[in-house]
């Protein structure tokens, strides 16, 4: 289950390693109800896009009132993820938009609600603004302003996020926390591909409309068995993927990874950290996250976003309300620098293994 | 990348379509792939990466792509080349070697399709045929009471009772004569100067007055300003106060529509100051690439609030936007209920029929302030007011034509007039009794379900209203 290992040559000095090292030993697997799945159903080794394009599929094959649309969808996506929806579903289901985000976003808000399931694509976070007007003030509100009369709850916008080691400005933006501070959407974000599968079909399916942001640096690196069938995984529940006693280490998406090998690392200085990917940040799980800081006294958050005003803050003030009394060190946030994202600083912007792994010694030190 | 991604996608979109040149459709291919093969290649600040990391090596990927953009293909092309025209993407085009602009607009500016003329006399002779006694008299009824109807909720404004009100003075022409061309299946998307369609539709004078107080009858249950109408049963989506916004949501409801193969089509309005947001753009773009069934109707009132139509835009209109998008196009009369009635008529037809949009532009006057939080004599002349408010006001012109008709007289009107007055007088009053929403509705409805935040937040704002009473309005079932 483990993400294959990226890098055979990688050595001391490796950047790549540092900031992206994937774990063989991780073990991905949940609840026992994932494991079931497993169990039951076959899997396949496959890589995050091609996740994300069995999920559409089954999406499209399972419900014919859905639809996906967006900017290249068509020939299958800049990033692959729409590949052969158009020819197995026609083009009346699967089509190119003209280039214009609002547009696409308007639409799909209209096409859900009518009923449809509207899958709308963002070629990159960074061009989701355009559209913002439309998320923030037309999906959000649509069922609340109308008194239930209408909803656009079968929309969700899908949309690759995140660092990809050269994307600058934008091509590596991760935009969460904007929507995070929206009542009326969901903001989710997977951490590999049998999770984004699992997840995807639940935003598709949910009554809300969702942003769900795709960690794009993964789309290829990130490989594991993904089971064949139609599953989904639950919204709004974090999941703790390491158990430990020490610190509870927060975060989502791709950079759980890092944060991962943090953990590894830390565990060879003795210090046992349990780690929690969120996969839904709002509305959020509260009640996980709590229960492990109750535990261990001490929480780091880490997220490729800037720093000021991300959704750590968000995180650290809500958790310093329920465990107050329980804390044993300030809790750590370990994000983005507050500038924009740096094309040949990437290195320098980003939230590295060893960054995370100070913070994580000196708030067990604290 | 941008360069490299979003501006190399024009050039390269039409050789796409041409079988007869796979390089240069692996180049598109690898122009977007080449996104993952540079970022598993790249060595940059020590860290480097081999394709063999690559869930799929890149050689596969455009394999896999090539087979499918020949699965979708695409029609045969003459890849001769004559020098006369160019057979370019969306049709041939002529070479010509007189260089010269296109004008900024046409010599003439777009006529303007009208039935009445300004007193009321019927200048085309077929128009019998077209309506019938009883829709009109139906008609002229209710643009008195869409009249009225604003009259008296505008001073219930006056007097405190309500909080907010937006008349639709000068256009119920446009309101009434467009709903009427309908069928109550077309789904309507509104901005909010169109309570009238809503009212032919057979919204109630006492649904209007429950909206208007936020009251627990108020579909919308208290959450938005007054005038921010919405009916599921009537097929009227909820005003929302942003402009322009509606526009491209129409397209989608109309896409739906035509998947569904309903015998129905969509019309969203908006005004000329919103033509000029982009999701009006965006909208008309959409609506044309994807043939979907939508009248977009414009009421043309001369003001965006304050800023008048030349302030706005430099084109002949709003009309005149729509062949640039491709999309069939007319202007009327705004203030003419038989033309407007009979545009709409046609526009539908063609939409449902013909399956594409159709953009309408009336041309009317807002006699009305902009609001009630709106003088507009600040920045108008008064004078200009009152011309369109008397010379060239819709209702007078309609009734010259209905009595002239032998369908109307004073009697009636007279008769017409007391009876709303009452009905209104009397949904103000049923309203303003009417509890409010219960507390609970400011939590419900955000999400399908509650999360648990929300009952948190609930849970802990009872507790302070127990505290502290005071501090909050009374009348809430809590």
């Amino acid at each position: 289950m483990a993400m294959r290992r990226i890098g055979s040559s990688s050595g001391p000095n490796n950047l790549f390693n540092i900031c992206r090292g994937l774990s063989t030993t991780t073990p991905w697997l949940g609840s026992p109800d994932e494991t079931k799945i497993l169990r039951n159903g076959t899997t396949k080794s496959m890589n995050l896009f091609t996740a994300i394009n069995q999920a559409l599929h089954i999406a499209l094959d399972s419900d014919p009132r859905s639809y996906v649309f967006g900017e290249d969808v068509g020939f299958g996506g800049v990033f692959r993820c729409t590949t052969g929806l158009a020819h197995r579903f026609g083009k009346q289901r699967v089509f190119n938009t003209p280039l214009c985000e609002q547009g696409i976003v308007g639409f799909g808000i209209g096409l859900a609600a009518m009923g449809n399931r509207a899958i709308a694509e963002i070629q990159f976070a960074d061009y989701i603004y355009p559209a913002f007007d439309q998320i923030v003030n037309e999906a959000a509100k649509f069922r609340y302003r109308s008194g239930n009369q209408f909803n656009c709850g079968g929309l969700t916008i899908r949309a690759p996020y995140g660092a990809v080691g050269h994307g600058g400005h934008y091509h590596s933006q991760s935009p969460e926390a904007f929507f995070c501070h929206v009542p009326g959407i969901k903001v989710v974000i997977p951490r590999s591909p049998r999770e984004a599968k699992g997840l995807l079909l639940s935003c598709i399916r949910d009554p809300n409309p969702v942003v769900f942001f795709e960690p794009k640096w993964l789309y290829r690196l990130a490989v594991e068995e993904v089971p064949e069938d139609d599953y989904m995984l639950p919204l709004s529940q974090a999941e703790v993927i390491r158990e430990g006693s020490d610190i509870t280490l927060v975060g989502w998406g791709a950079q759980l990874a890092v944060m991962e090998q943090a953990c590894a690392d830390a565990q060879k200085d003795g210090i046992s950290c349990e780690l929690i990917d969120l996969k839904t940040l709002i509305p959020w799980d509260k009640e996980t996250v709590e229960a492990s800081v109750q535990k261990t006294g001490r929480l780091l958050i880490s997220h490729e976003a800037p720093v000021t005003g991300g959704f750590a803050a968000e995180i650290s003030a809500s958790l310093v309300e329920r465990c107050f009394l329980r804390l044993e060190a300030p809790i750590a946030r370990v994000c983005g620098l507050d500038t924009p994202f740096p094309l040949v600083f990437e290195p320098f912007y980003m939230p590295t293994k060893n960054k995370i792994l100070d913070a994580i010694k000196a708030t067990v030190n604290y | 990348m941008a360069v490299l991604l979003r501006k190399s996608r024009g050039a390269l979109q039409f050789v796409k379509t041409r079988p007869g040149l796979p390089g240069i459709l692996n180049s598109r291919i690898f122009s977007c792939s080449s996104y993952h093969c540079k970022s598993n290649n790249t060595s940059r600040n020590g860290y480097t990466l081999h394709s063999s990391f690559l869930g799929l090596p890149g050689y596969s990927v455009r394999f896999q792509a090539s087979l499918h953009s020949k699965a979708l293909q695409l029609e045969d092309h003459d890849y001769s080349v004559n020098d006369q025209d160019w057979d370019f993407p969306g049709g041939k085009v002529p070479f010509t070697t007189k260089i010269k602009f296109t004008a900024d607009s046409s010599e003439d500016r777009i006529h303007c399709y009208r039935i009445l003329d300004s007193s009321g006399h019927q200048i085309l002779s077929n128009t019998s045929e077209m309506i019938s006694k009883e829709l009109a008299v139906k008609l002229y009824s209710s643009m008195v009471t869409l009249q009225m109807l604003d009259t008296i909720f505008n001073e219930a404004q006056r007097q405190g009772r309500i909080s907010f009100y937006i008349t639709s003075y000068g256009e119920e022409a446009v309101n009434i004569a467009s709903a009427a061309a309908l069928s109550n299946d077309d789904v309507i998307l509104p901005q909010y100067r169109e309570h009238g369609v809503l009212l032919w539709r057979g919204f109630s004078l006492q649904e209007f007055a429950n909206q208007l107080f936020g009251n627990r009858a108020d579909y919308g249950k208290g959450r938005q300003m007054p005038i921010h109408y919405g009916s599921n049963k009537l097929n009227y989506i909820t005003v929302s106060s942003p402009l322009a916004t509606q526009i491209p949501q129409a397209v989608g409801v109309a896409y739906s529509l035509k998947m569904e193969k309903k015998d129905a089509c969509v019309v969203t309005y908006f005004g000329d100051g919103s033509s000029s947001e982009g999701d009006f753009h965006a909208g008309l773009n959409f609506a044309a690439v994807l043939d979907a069934p939508v009248i977009f109707f414009c009421r043309n009132n001369g003001w965006a609030i304050s800023t008048p139509i030349t302030d706005q835009f430099r084109s002949d209109g709003i009309a005149a936007k729509g062949q640039a998008y491709g999309i069939p196009s007319i202007r009327v009369d705004g203030n003419d209920v038989l033309a407007v009635y009979d545009a709409v008529r046609k526009a539908r037809e063609m939409a449902i029929k013909e399956q594409r949009p159709v953009l309408i532009e009336a041309l009317t006057y807002r006699v009305g302030h902009h609001s009630t939080s709106d003088d507009s004599t600040k920045y108008r002349a008064l004078e200009e007011i009152e011309h369109w408010k008397t010379a060239r006001n819709p209702i007078f012109r309609y009734r010259n034509w209905v009595e002239r008709q032998g369908w109307w007289n004073e009697e009636q009107e007279t008769e017409l007039r007391k009876s709303v007055r009452k009905q209104l007088m009397n949904a103000i009053q049923v309203a303003e009794q009417l509890d409010t929403p219960p507390l609970t509705d400011l939590f419900t409805d955000v999400y399908h379900d509650m999360p648990s935040n929300l009952k948190e937040q609930e849970r802990s704002l009872k507790e302070t209203i127990k505290k502290h009473p005071q501090d909050y309005p009374s009348g809430f079932v809590v």
